[in-house]
């Protein structure tokens, strides 16, 4: 009886192993994919049998990128603008989230769904307006017009999160500072914001990676070299050099290398908040 | 918060406590303030100038723009284009969502076995997440090295026997949406599966020990446990991602324009071109509102449901 137990332990444990795996092939390897073709020479890229360990190894793609100035400016502008919008929406966010998790006020709850709302309004219907709001400020083609329209993608969801951690956080911390004379101002900024910063943080990364991958308002909103981003780069590389496919996995892998580094040092606090509410992807 | 502080005339004894109650009353609207500022411009504003584009003729363009009435919605509506997109569109986001589902909840199961060790769940797991953390643009172009004709998908095929000549996935009319929504299922599952694992760990084991001492095996603990307990995750996540998905733009504009053919015309790449590619901004604001309209039916039903939960 004993021995039937663990056999069908160990076949249900090779089963679980096998399906891992396949899965695990499914997820990985075109990403792996990447990675070798970014290594190899330009004429190896669709030689027949395919290689995944290419036998020349080279970092010319690399180079090529990286000592490419216009591929420079794309990633200056990324953090640019991913930065920006990060900081941006962490502050108004935090205001918003105060608001909401400290106070009572008529429309609480009609401000709060409309906020919600937000994230579901489908980029593709505000980009025309957008367009035509951005050409009438004079913010077409510029830092602030992108750093803006990142905003309605960021700002909802910060909202959200940082209001639901704020809830978390005992009342009598701010009026502890009350009784000491201070404001709910000084409340907000001596007492809450430091002990929120894990919460901020998970926030923080989230808003960089959308504002990093973002793609339609910077392909309409930006027009020059000087002031288009990664995810536009890469096309813009894509059309340039339909051939150079290595110096694209490059460009690829350099692109995705913040995001990927931000997920894996705040991985935990990452999936957790992700969860913590339906979140846009 | 000076924005706040009471007029500048200085408030006579008697009426100060109640001044007071006021300006105590409008703080949280100052806290507010820069996020209300934000929400008008970027959402209050472009929708009613969209819904208004969606009205006029020559808008943008023409500094004259005239009344049209639903002229521009009858244009749109009865234009085989837009009917074409409408049902790939359809098509792409349902059949996304039922393999994200799949997928999702199968790699979720399997990152949540009793069998194996933390560590090894860990490293599968980031495995798992990974499509996720590449952007669109990344993604599109991995899938075009991998699907061209001479790329390594098609040599696979081929080796095995199941293909003769290379197959232009992302170029062959009969083939190029079938591609596209593979890999938007590739990029996409992590996220259900993400959440679903999460609803997973929250169920409490005392249900399958019950359900083991009655005797039942694992797929009927499956279907009567694991299921019912999931059923408000997965309805919700269902529903964002089918509004996710109509939203996806970047995917389809990276790969295969929409074409060949309009094989892979989206409501968001037809009402992107009409806007910027043909400069018909008064048909793409119709576009563009009739897509808000589908999402708000969609969006409807999210809230409905998280009402439920």
């Amino acid at each position: 009886m004993a021995v039937a137990i663990k056999t069908k332990r160990t076949f249900a444990k090779a089963g679980v192993i096998t399906g891992l795996i396949i899965g695990g092939l499914f997820a990985g390897l075109p990403v792996l994919w990447m990675l070798s073709t970014s290594f190899k020479s330009n004429g190896e890229v669709f030689q027949n049998p395919p290689k995944l360990i290419t036998s020349t190894f080279s970092l010319d793609a690399y180079t090529a990128i990286l000592g490419n100035g216009t591929q420079l400016r794309y990633f200056l502008n990324s953090y640019i603008v991913a930065i920006a919008v990060t900081l941006l929406t962490l502050l108004v966010a935090l205001l918003a989230g105060y608001a909401f998790s400290r106070f009572n006020f008529p429309f609480q709850k009609t401000i709060n769904a409309v906020i919600v709302s937000v994230q579901a309004v489908p980029p593709i219907t505000l980009v025309i307006p957008y367009f035509g709001l951005v050409v009438a400020l004079g913010l077409y083609n510029t830092y602030p017009g992108l750093i803006l329209t990142h905003m309605v993608f960021t700002l909802p969801y910060a909202i959200i999160m940082i209001t639901a951690y704020l809830n978390t956080l005992p009342k009598e911390l701010d009026e502890s500072v009350k009784v000491d004379g201070g404001t709910g101002w000084t409340a907000l900024w001596r007492i809450l914001v430091p002990i929120s910063v894990p919460g901020l943080i998970a926030v923080g990364v989230y808003t960089f990676m959308i504002s990093w991958n973002e793609y339609l308002f910077a392909l309409t909103l930006t027009r020059t070299d000087d002031m288009r981003t990664v995810p536009i780069g890469i096309q813009m590389l894509m059309g340039q050099h339909s051939y150079e496919w290595n110096q694209m996995m490059a460009m690829s892998i350099l692109g995705s290398i913040p995001v990927l580094v931000l997920f894996l040092l705040f991985q935990k606090r990452f999936i957790g908040g992700l969860t913590a509410g339906a979140v846009k992807a | 918060m000076t924005l706040l502080a009471p007029p500048a005339a200085p408030p006579a004894e008697q009426a100060a406590p109640a001044r007071k109650t006021l300006a105590r009353r409008l703080v949280p609207y100052g806290y507010l303030s820069p996020t209300i500022v934000l929400i008008v411009v970027l959402m209050v504003v472009p929708i009613v100038m969209v819904i208004s584009y969606s009205f006029r003729d020559n808008v943008i363009v023409q500094e004259n723009s005239v009344f049209a009435g639903f002229a521009n919605y009858t244009k749109v509506l009865t234009d085989p284009d837009f009917l074409v997109a409408m049902k790939n569109t359809a098509v792409f986001i349902t059949v996304s969502m039922v393999a994200h589902l799949v997928l999702g909840l199968t790699f979720a199961m399997m990152l949540n076995t009793q069998l194996l060790s933390g560590v090894t769940k860990a490293i599968f797991r980031i495995v798992y997440i990974l499509p996720w953390l590449f952007t669109i643009a990344v993604i599109a172009v991995i899938w075009r090295l991998l699907l061209d004709p001479s790329g390594v998908i098609n040599y696979v095929l081929h080796s095995i026997g199941l293909i003769n000549d290379g197959v232009n996935w992302l170029g062959d009319p009969g083939k190029a949406l079938w591609a596209v929504t593979f890999i938007n299922i590739w990029s996409g599952y992590p996220f259900f599966m993400i959440s679903l694992l999460a609803g997973l760990q929250g169920i409490p084991n005392d249900l399958y020990e019950a359900a083991a001492v009655d005797g039942t095996n694992w797929f009927q603990r499956f279907r009567h446990v694991t299921l019912p307990q999931l059923r408000p995750v997965i309805i919700s996540m269902a529903v964002l991602d089918l509004i996710w998905t109509s939203q996806q733009f970047a995917l389809i504009w990276m790969t295969t324009g929409g074409g060949p053919l309009n094989t892979t015309e989206m409501l968001s790449t037809y009402t992107y071109k009409q806007a910027f590619s043909e400069y018909e901004f008064s048909t793409a604001s119709a576009a563009a509102v009739i897509v808000l309209l589908l999402t708000m039916v969609l969006a409807f039903f999210y809230v409905r449901q998280q009402r439920e939960r």
